[in-house]
């Protein structure tokens, strides 16, 4: 074994992409023996805004889930800048569904923001008053600083989507994770949710992003990720969001494709 | 009746309110949470579930000791969690279902221990459904020169250890409970929390229902915890809410067991019962008079908008009788009425109730048998006529309404019509529209 087969077992055993903010090898996700991921190859780039996209059921959440060690994973190796997700928790934000929680629960949007500094204030602690400073200055930055007292139960669809973009914010993370913000929320919205993710990249930070509007994703995304159980592309927008990748991506689901179509003819027409 | 009641009262009664309202606050501590889980049958399911853990540990140790007892029933308990949990994933069986399945196959299981293995066991059915609160004093230990009731010892340390668990781990329990993907990306076990949680159950539950049995057990997990939330908007405050709560059913619950009977000259009647009754009654007191989602609270709402609608039609009306030639006029009050029930309006009731709110508010003035508008009434009504006529233009020019359907539709419109709205409808008219489609001028902007 010469110097240079030493060096490159070792990197092996080590990282392959140290500085990637997410590196997936091979990973392969089954729910009741049926895959729904499967074999996964994914290395993301630093300070990028990346969509992705795929038809329903092409485990574009499940991607996220199994990331996170949310879901088991049946075979894969995951990375986070060259080491575990364990030692790098701290550098990762994470944004679920709207849905997935009760907002009927009892409590004020102020402490639904704090809840994205827990992992700073530690176990069995109580929340000092810097991190309540920290999770308003986020609220201020979403535009919802007037709505810290209100109970989550009174917010509208918008405004709700808002409050789980400051606890991510809160969180001050370097890659963040978001399922569907763009779901269900009015136009106004969706534009500040937009300059937030802008703003998150021009200070380094990497965004994923689950995304369901075709039409908009060479408009938000520097990246796409196109997923249908296989990563179909990946890469820059303008290279990989082709008709060609969208047909392999959509199949024969025939109106989600002649709504892909469109949108590429028009992005190609603009440009 | 008084004087005989406090005459009556003895140190008895005293440890039986301790007891219950300590087993009430340990129960309604993690009701709470149970609740906001939207798993508040796991009290139900673990109380049942626990049976076969308390004829195992018979049948084990052939004892009936006490610590024994309450370590089988508690082991059963959590592992009534385990499965529920079990049952779901790989059985693919919704929640509530799959604990449905465990809990009955559980106690199913714990008759058959007793009727076959341990039927020399004497397990008294109706000391498990209704407790053996009565009997409170009768097994009584001395700590520091007290006569304490062995059961108060039980519920008072579970509620202890219960109160410590919600305290120390309140935020870790509150983000767990919201939204449990968070927590543990978080790198707060949620999983971890549930059966912490579970076993906690499973240890009050049994703790319990010794003392009060299980049917205040179940109640007092579920009860005090969904009235709270009904009220509260904060977890904290909707814990301390349940806690008042819980001691409330049980103080209320022993008076009403004793006093309610005598009423009717019966003698006095189950203590948990007439507890887990009370929960019940602070829970129809809540829904009827909860701030939002309540009941009477929706009523006033509603006969508070229908005042100000029918205040709205009066000031309409007596502006579109006077015109400027004879600003002032007094339209006679059963004129007024005539006119308002003829364009359906309200009926007496409403009318005079909105008449006499026009007038403390100095938007009309009564003359003899008539009324007629103030300045600041006239302002009022301009705005509200504005908004009708405006609504007429645009229901008309952008949707088309035929002109004898506009008055209908601009009628109801006009009572829901924000400034905003009305400037919206404004700009979206051009100024040759002056005048609404029936030919009337539109009052101008304040």
């Amino acid at each position: 074994m010469n110097g240079a087969e030493v060096a490159n077992s070792a990197t092996r055993k080590g990282s392959e992409h140290p500085d990637a903010p997410l590196a997936i090898h091979d990973l392969t996700v089954a729910y009741h023996r049926r895959p729904v991921l499967w074999d996964v190859d994914l290395v993301l780039p630093k300070g990028k805004l990346i969509g992705i996209v795929g038809p329903n059921g092409a485990g574009k959440s499940t991607l996220i889930k199994a990331v996170l060690d949310l879901t088991p994973r049946a075979s894969g190796r995951v990375q986070f800048y060259g080491k575990s997700y364990r030692e790098q928790r701290h550098r990762v934000g994470y944004v679920p569904q709207r849905e997935s929680v009760d907002w009927d629960f009892p409590v004020t949007v102020q402490d639904v923001v704090t809840m994205g500094r827990y992992r700073q204030i530690g176990w069995f602690r109580r929340v000092s008053k810097a991190h309540r400073q920290a999770a308003y200055t986020a609220l201020e930055r979403v535009g919802m600083a007037d709505f810290a007292d209100r109970q989550i139960s009174q917010l509208s669809g918008g405004q709700q989507q808002r409050v789980f973009l400051a606890r991510a914010l809160a969180q001050e993370a370097e890659i963040y994770f978001m399922d569907e913000p763009f779901a269900g929320v009015d136009a106004s919205t969706e534009k500040a949710i937009v300059t937030i993710l802008q703003g998150l990249r021009a200070s380094g930070s990497t965004v994923l992003v689950v995304h369901h509007d075709l039409q908009t994703v060479p408009q938000y995304f520097d990246h796409v990720v196109m997923l249908n159980m296989r990563v179909v592309a990946h890469g820059p927008t303008e290279e990989v969001f082709t008709e060609e990748n969208l047909v392999k991506t959509y199949g024969g689901r025939l109106t989600l494709f002649d709504e892909a179509v469109r949108a590429v003819t028009q992005h190609r027409a603009k440009k | 009746m008084i004087a005989e009641f406090a005459n009556s009262w003895t140190a008895h009664d005293t440890w039986i309110i301790t007891t219950g309202a300590l087993a009430a606050v340990a129960c309604s501590l993690l009701g709470c949470f149970l609740v906001l889980r939207k798993q508040s049958m796991m009290g139900d399911a673990i109380s049942h579930a626990v049976l076969p853990g308390l004829a195992i540990a018979f049948i084990v140790t052939e004892s009936r000791g006490s610590v024994v007892m309450f370590i089988g029933a508690a082991v059963v308990g959590v592992l009534t969690a385990v499965f529920t949990e079990t049952v779901h994933r790989i059985g693919k069986v919704e929640q509530n279902a799959s604990m449905g399945v465990v809990f009955t196959t559980l106690f199913a299981l714990g008759l058959l221990l007793i009727e076959n293995a341990a039927h020399h066991v004497d397990l008294d059915p109706g000391c498990v459904l209704y407790g053996a609160l009565e009997l409170v004093k009768l097994n009584s230990v001395s700590v520091l020169g007290m006569d304490i009731p062995q059961a108060a010892l039980n519920c008072g340390a579970v509620t202890l250890l219960n109160a410590l668990f919600v305290f120390v781990c309140f935020k870790e329990l509150r983000i767990a409970t919201f939204d449990p993907d968070l927590a543990t990306t978080l790198g707060i076990n949620a999983m971890a929390l549930h059966y912490g949680l579970m076993t906690l159950v499973a240890v009050t539950v049994v703790a319990c229902f010794e003392a009060v049995g299980s049917i205040m057990v179940i109640a007092m997990l579920v009860v005090p915890a969904a009235t709270a939330q009904l009220w509260t908007k904060q977890l904290g405050t909707m814990l301390a809410v349940a806690v008042s709560l819980g001691c409330g059913c049980a103080v209320l619950g022993h008076l009403g067991a004793i006093l309610l009977p005598r009423l009717v000259n019966q003698p006095a009647t189950n203590t948990q019962g007439m507890m887990a009754v009370m929960s019940g009654v602070f829970l129809a007191v809540a829904v009827l008079l909860a701030p939002q989602q309540g009941i009477v609270s929706r009523i006033v709402r509603r006969i508070t908008l229908s005042q100000r609608i029918a205040a709205e039609d009066i000031l309409g009306m007596l502006y579109r009788l006077e015109s400027p030639v004879t600003q002032g006029t007094i339209v006679t009050l059963p004129d007024m009425s005539s006119i308002l029930r003829a364009s359906g309006g309200v009926g007496s009731t409403g009318f005079r109730l909105a008449l006499r709110k026009l007038t403390r508010d100095g938007k009309i003035v009564r003359a003899g048998a008539g009324c007629g508008l103030t300045d600041a009434g006239r302002a009022a009504a301009a705005d509200i006529i504005r908004s009708h006529r405006l609504w007429e233009v645009y229901l008309s020019h952008h949707l088309g309404v035929p002109l004898h359907e506009l008055h209908f539709a601009a009628e109801q419109l006009e009572h829901v019509t924000t400034p905003a709205m009305q400037q919206e409808l404004a700009n979206s008219a051009t100024d040759s529209e002056a005048r609404d489609p029936h030919g009337r001028e539109i009052p101008k902007g304040r």
